[in-house]
């Protein structure tokens, strides 16, 4: 073997384990976080402080799983903050008031019950959403924009911008147990973390073993070549929007519940912490690519970095600050690897060829 | 004129490509390819369609970078980062595509990005007058203030080729230069080439037409299959050479034809109509009829509405109107899976754009459009499909290490086959092939045609469009003709004759020739 091949062999295995560790860029990221504020955060290694930061991840988890499908098609959505907001106060308002028939009467619904009409509010609003897109043409980003301020001025209006306080409920009408989702724990565990397991768990299913899975990354990858092999395109995005407006309504009722309140601000930004989560766990904004997997490590990273600097004592200015920059290099990063990538395959064709 | 040529002969060589490569993703466009211009020359390129001509001068002019090999500049090596670097050499191009902003004016469109300035704004008045003299020069009477949209598309050619002329480039690249012009532009543009070779100016063209290329050049470098096969000086060659080299002696594989019988009818397309917006049709009233285990190749010029027929019975055209048959029973479904699920299947002419999601492994672009076969209740049945997955792979013969690589590092042979994979995953009755065997490698296109072949001696109906007249004279069992969306001919391949598919394929265009016959090869 002549010095030149040697050295070329050499280069392809640095240029490799270079991939590999480009590859496995947020898990290292989130080792990094972990270890860095275990040394540097008194107490955060605790199992009370654990518990408590898996419960505000989770939050942002539960929208990043939403919202990386709707990348992976190559769409944006944008309303899933004020879904979170609007869904909270009709359910916080639901407990509270009911629904008044306007002659006498006032209807009240148990709390599964509840649960159900807020979720479907979430699901409608995604539906809302994936009509504008696919029937009427509207771009992605202005469609959910205004459904953005839509669901926030709804909320806003249901309380006249008020808080519905207190959502204890009345044993007579069958409103009380509210607490359970966002206070109650199963095994140990908080009901949340449980509620995050189970979404997670089918979303990484329906990416990975179902046609509908599929037929997302197909659409987010060439439209076109979908739509040519018999995929209904259409139908796959009404499902990526009305999925994310689940799990936004999810993100709702966990939040009103914790705090036994619905407030009609609740939610604002959280789209942002949500794309960011997904851009972080590797999805690529010009769709077809992203995994669930990856977006929970990248939600697990955004959660514990603003976690341990509070605990840390870092100003909330700062923490913005350094959130932005590990976003950037986030995305610098995954343009290094793919451009290695790039490179290492087409030197290896360019040599067959 | 042959004195003019023998005085070309002694010119020097201002550019020189020496094995240079360019590799994409999934083709090699280019390999080891050398390649000189001359100075105060016509230096024409030739080749097939995917031939790799475009992306030659496209590393000339700095779109594109070599992969490997490198180029010469005055015998210098030169590399060229970006269009305007090589401008900034003295290199311009004209391209095929045309690269004119149709929002401004013919003026600004001939300044672009080199805008004459007065006291630090633009001289609008001065950049009409120059660029009014430059038109004049190409005897064209377009207005220097017209917006370029409003012009019509020999008119936006000529604009493009002033705008080239306009640099004062010493090395002039031409890609198609007249394949929208007429017959008279023609004219004018061959003088413009002629002054400016006269001004020691290297022209490099490509151009398909043959007539014009034997009328004009100086030398001729043919390109087949990304490989230079032949170089000489235009005095030493005539067509047939030039032929040869193009297509090579080893050319054509089109496969034995099998000797089955056909069977009942697979297909009948009724009175298929597709408006055009800006009104007439594209299809105008076609009818077809395809028989289990026959080969229909329908041939046509570009623009003829082959591929919008193929497209308008796969029901990707909302307002296409007509009527569909599969084995006599009407196909009510009107979306492209409905009528998947009914035995049609189309291999788009385009797959980058239409056949691949390239960032996919080659196993689930196979499996794309029959996921529904290989899932029970909402699961993917994981050894099912690797088995369908490893069939297709053996039965296509796909040279691919392992399927779950992206398709993308495929060749485009290869790709081509898993286009069909796809296809014939969904078991239809019926397939319908847009150009088959463009920009695919000689053996690629071997393999596909007997691919085509064995499914028809399968008892599949194929309908198959090409551009290619050995392609459809050696393959199909019956020929049918498309002009201006009509179909103009319906031949047996006994009676089919070249003569008569040109004939056909030329109705309704007038003489002298359009610029959809660049297609027209000998």
């Amino acid at each position: 073997m002549s010095a030149a091949a040697q050295s070329r062999a050499a280069g392809a295995v640095g240029g490799s384990l270079a991939l590999n560790l480009m590859r496995l860029r947020t898990f290292i990221a989130l080792l990094a976080v972990v270890l860095f504020f275990s040394f540097a955060a008194p107490n955060f290694l605790s199992a009370a402080n654990l518990v408590l930061m898996s419960k505000h991840v989770g939050l942002n988890a539960f929208l990043a799983i939403g919202m990386t499908f709707v990348i992976i098609t190559g769409g944006i959505d944008l309303s899933v903050g004020s879904i979170v907001g609007l869904c909270g106060m009709v359910a916080g308002g639901l407990i509270l008031h009911g629904i008044d028939l306007q002659f006498g009467y006032t209807l009240f619904f148990n709390i599964p019950e509840i649960v159900l009409i807020t979720l479907a509010l979430g699901v409608v609003i995604g539906l809302l959403n994936g009509l504008l897109i696919t029937r009427l043409n509207v771009a992605p980003f202005i469609a959910t924009l205004g459904t953005l301020y839509v669901a926030r001025g709804a909320a806003l209006l249901l309380s006249d911008g008020a808080t519905f306080p207190n959502l204890e409920g009345n044993p007579a009408f069958g409103t009380t147990g509210y607490a359970f989702i966002g206070a109650g724990t199963i095994l140990h565990l908080p009901v949340s973390i449980w509620i995050l397991v189970v979404v997670a768990l089918l979303a990484a299913y329906i990416a990975r073993s179902t046609p509908l899975g599929r037929h997302i990354f197909a659409v987010g990858g060439n439209e076109r070549a979908a739509a040519l092999s018999g995929i209904r395109v259409n139908r796959v995005k009404m499902f990526v929007y009305m999925f994310s407006g689940f799990c936004a309504a999810i993100v709702g009722l966990i939040i009103s519940s914790e705090l036994m309140a619905a407030h009609p601000a609740t939610g604002e930004t959280f789209e942002l912490n949500a794309i960011a989560a997904a851009v972080l766990g590797g999805t690529s904004m010009s769709g077809g690519r992203g995994t669930i997997g990856g977006t929970i490590i990248g939600a697990f990273v955004i959660g514990i970095l603003s976690d341990g600097l509070v605990m840390m004592g870092v100003s909330s200015f700062w923490q913005m600050v350094i959130k932005g920059v590990v976003i950037i290099a986030a995305v610098v990063v995954d343009q290094a690897q793919r451009k290695l990538q790039q490179r290492v395959a087409l030197q290896q064709m360019a040599q067959l060829a | 004129m042959n004195q003019a040529r023998a005085s070309a002969a002694g010119r020097p060589v201002v550019l020189r490509l020496e094995g240079v490569s360019k590799v994409y993703f999934g083709t090699i466009a280019v390999k080891h390819a050398d390649f000189e211009v001359r100075s105060g020359a016509v230096n024409v390129l030739v080749g097939e369609n995917g031939a790799g001509k475009s992306t030659l001068v496209k590393m000339i002019a700095g779109v594109e970078q070599p992969t490997a090999g490198r180029i010469l500049l005055d015998g210098k090596p030169a590399r060229f980062k970006d269009a305007a670097d090589a401008m900034a050499h003295g290199i311009g191009m004209v391209f095929q595509e045309l690269n004119l902003f149709g929002n401004l004016s013919v003026a600004e469109n001939i300044f672009a990005n080199r805008e004459i300035m007065r006291r630090g704004r633009i001289d609008h008045a001065e950049q009409e007058r120059q660029a009014g003299a430059l038109l004049d020069r190409l005897q064209t009477a377009v207005d220097p203030r017209a917006k370029v949209e409003d012009l019509m598309i020999g008119q936006r050619q000529l604009v493009e080729i002033a705008k080239a002329v306009a640099r004062n480039a010493r090395i002039l690249i031409m890609d198609e230069p007249t394949s929208a012009l007429s017959a008279p532009e023609v004219e004018i543009l061959f003088r413009v080439i002629a002054d400016l070779k006269s001004k020691g100016v290297a022209i490099v063209y490509i151009s398909h037409r043959l007539e014009e290329l034997i009328r004009i050049g100086d030398f001729i470098t043919v390109l087949r299959d990304g490989r230079v096969t032949g170089n000489q000086p235009m005095t030493d060659v005539d067509v047939h050479w030039i032929v040869r080299q193009m297509i090579g002696s080893d050319a054509k594989d089109f496969a034995t034809p099998g000797d089955h019988a056909f069977g009942g009818e697979a297909l009948h397309a009724d009175d298929v109509c597709l408006p055009r917006i800006t009104g007439g049709y594209a299809v105008d009233h076609v009818s077809l009829t395809v028989r289990a285990g026959e080969i229909v190749g329908v041939y046509g010029l570009m623009g003829a509405g082959r591929s919008e027929f193929l497209e308008c019975v796969m029901g990707r055209h909302p307002l296409a109107s007509g009527r569909i048959f599969i084995e006599g029973k009407p196909v009510r479904e009107r979306d492209v899976g409905g009528r998947i699920a009914r035995g049609l299947a189309l291999i788009p002419e385009d797959r980058q754009r239409d056949g691949l999601v390239s960032i996919l492994s080659v196993a689930e672009n196979l499996t794309m459009a029959s996921l529904r076969k290989l899932t029970r209740g909402f699961h993917i049945q994981a050894r099912a499909e690797a088995e369908a997955v490893r069939r297709q792979i053996k039965a296509l013969s796909i040279k691919v290490a392992d399927p779950s690589l992206p398709v993308s590092s495929l060749s485009g042979g290869n790709q081509q086959k898993v286009v069909i994979g796809k296809a014939l995953l969904t078991s239809p009755k019926v397939l319908l092939m847009d150009e088959p065997s463009r920009g695919i490698d000689i053996g690629a296109k071997a393999d596909v045609f007997r691919i085509m072949r064995s499914l028809a001696a399968q008892g599949l109906g194929i309908v198959f469009v090409t551009s290619d007249l050995d392609e459809v004279l050696a393959l199909s069992n019956r020929i049918a003709v498309m002009s201006r969306g009509r179909l103009t001919a319906l031949l047996d391949r006994a009676d089919a004759t070249e003569a008569k598919i040109v004939a056909a394929s030329s109705i309704g265009h007038g003489p002298g020739g359009t610029s959809e016959q660049r297609e027209l090869l000998p």
